[in-house]
């Protein structure tokens, strides 16, 4: 929020002993609900430090498992989003074709993955694939999910690009005597992609945090990894470690996320400062591909 | 098609759970969603600051880890929801609730700057200028954001069968592996169980679109 907001007046001298009084009060009724909350883990032993530093002891093996959990997370996000980013642009193009018939199969596809829960999907893969002979594994299933997923999506954000760029580029290349792939890739293509970058990236955030799906499905990633190692720890000292286990590896989730946030806001700010792209105007992604797991079947065309 | 009618019940309350998920949830992300969106325009730097950790916080968890922590976490405050469908109705709507606030937060800035200060040159106060003046056009102009969050919240209810609620998705993990040998059967029966709420949804947010848009 940049200057004064219209949605109010600036605060007087009695509003603003009223915000403080208030917010003293609220500080007073969180930080209350926070130590209460604390108070109650101290009862159940959960703030020992020594239960915390098995986190950090490599003895325990626990720092190298969660690592391991967070390679694994990263690794399925990072092969589902190259497949899909490529199946997306192949996509894309094959919704713009000049062809009917290589159209409307496209649209049905895309149209398809979007409407059907992820999950479903990635249990598609894991279940179905394998009775028709195709050898599956829960990373396989998982990278097929998220990409035949994604890929839909990826491929409307694609054709949103593309279609925003400038019809006058599009003609000249035409006049220049271009053909229709050289338009594409010469011209269309390298301006949609600039355009589209920070949307890619917010994607990839999506895609990451759908990743921990896979505890859904038994792929080792983090979540699952943090599960496994609670089933270990309790065999031999009960739910001592349990909950330091799962608020490690819901922080982390965070930490990366925000941190890929905060690479899609810079991007994006980058991509602002050109003027070439500042035309491009708005770069968010609609709310409904930021949530995951499923997207809408409302086209997103702007 | 005979294995169909042979779980027709299975599969009957299994979609009334998703739905009632679904619209649970809905509601309650709604309400929270709009609750957040007020906090983060209103006067008092606290409230914003608040209303925006939750939302930075919510949108950069995966759905998967709130249910986790809502379902294995919170015994470790001595809190529990009374049933598991609750649970997976309070994680849905905890993480729904902060898309929401970011739809309407964007539709309470389309509002033109005239409106609220009309509003203001009348008398009305922050709460009257939100209530009555600005927030009824603000989910007007919202309509088809908050109808994609709705359809995302449809499909993303199908990962509380991973939390041991008996949704659609539940059922079709129990399907198949009763039926392995009709496995298509079963994912088309339940990929049309969630068309079902989906499609309609679409359709109904472009009538409801087009009946409250503002043409300015």
């Amino acid at each position: 929020m940049s200057g004064p907001s219209v949605l109010f007046d600036l605060p007087g001298p009695g509003a603003r002993r009223r915000q403080r009084i208030g917010t003293v009060v609220g500080s007073l009724v969180v930080l209350g609900l926070v130590a209460l909350a604390l108070w109650r883990l101290g009862t159940h032993g959960q703030l020992e430090p020594e239960r915390w530093a098995i986190l950090f002891d490599p003895a325990t093996g626990v720092p190298q498992a969660l690592w391991q959990g967070l390679l694994n997370t990263l690794a399925v996000a990072a092969v589902g989003m190259v497949l899909a980013t490529v199946l997306g642009a192949l996509l894309a193009m094959g919704r713009l074709s000049d062809h009917g018939w290589v159209r409307a199969p496209v649209g049905v596809v895309i149209e398809f993955f979007r409407a059907v829960p992820l999950l479903i999907l990635i249990l598609f893969c894991l279940l179905f694939l394998p009775t028709v002979g195709v050898p599956m594994t829960a990373f396989r299933a998982l990278v097929l999910g998220l990409t035949l997923y994604n890929m839909a999506v990826l491929a409307e954000i694609f054709r949103a690009g593309i279609l925003s760029v400038d019809r006058g580029q599009r003609e000249a290349a035409f006049a220049l005597g271009m053909r229709k792939t050289q338009v594409m890739t010469l011209v269309l293509l390298p301006q949609a992609v600039r355009r589209m970058l920070p949307v890619l990236v917010a994607q990839l955030v999506v895609l990451l945090k759908d990743s921990s799906l896979g505890f859904i499905v038994g792929y080792v990633e983090l979540l699952r990894t943090a599960r496994s190692l609670v089933e270990f720890f309790n065999f031999s000292y009960g739910n001592r470690y349990t909950f330091v286990l799962y608020v490690a590896a819901g922080l982390i989730y965070i930490v990366v996320n925000l941190l890929l946030s905060a690479l899609a806001r810079y991007v994006e700010a980058r991509t602002r400062r050109n003027a070439k792209a500042a035309a491009a105007g708005e770069g968010e992604l609609p709310a409904d591909v930021q949530m995951g797991g499923g997207g809408g079947a409302v086209p997103v065309a702007r | 098609m005979q294995f169909i009618s042979d779980n027709s019940d299975l599969l009957w309350s299994a979609w009334l759970t998703t739905l009632s998920l679904a619209v649970a949830s809905g509601v309650c992300a709604l309400v929270l969603g709009t609750v957040l969106a007020g906090m983060r325009v209103s006067p008092v730097p606290p409230l914003r600051g608040l209303a925006t950790f939750y939302v930075e916080v919510f949108r950069n968890t995966p759905l998967t880890v709130v249910f986790f922590f809502l379902f294995f976490g919170l015994v470790y405050v001595d809190l529990q929801f009374p049933s598991r469908f609750t649970t997976a109705v309070a994680a849905l709507s905890l993480y729904t609730a902060s898309f929401v606030s970011e739809a309407l937060r964007s539709g309470i800035n389309a509002v033109p700057p005239g409106q609220a200060e009309a509003a203001r040159a009348l008398g009305l106060g922050f709460g009257q200028t939100l209530r009555t003046v600005v927030l009824p056009q603000a989910f007007r102009t919202v309509v088809p954001p908050l109808g994609n969050v709705w359809i995302a919240l449809a499909k993303n209810t199908s990962i509380a069968a991973g939390f041991a609620v008996t949704d659609l998705t539940a059922a079709l993990q129990r399907l198949a592996n009763l039926n392995a040998d009709q496995l298509l059967a079963v994912f088309a029966a339940v990929v049309l169980g969630y068309l079902v709420i989906t499609l309609p949804s679409a359709w109904l947010i472009r009538v409801v679109e087009n009946r409250v848009a503002i043409v300015r």
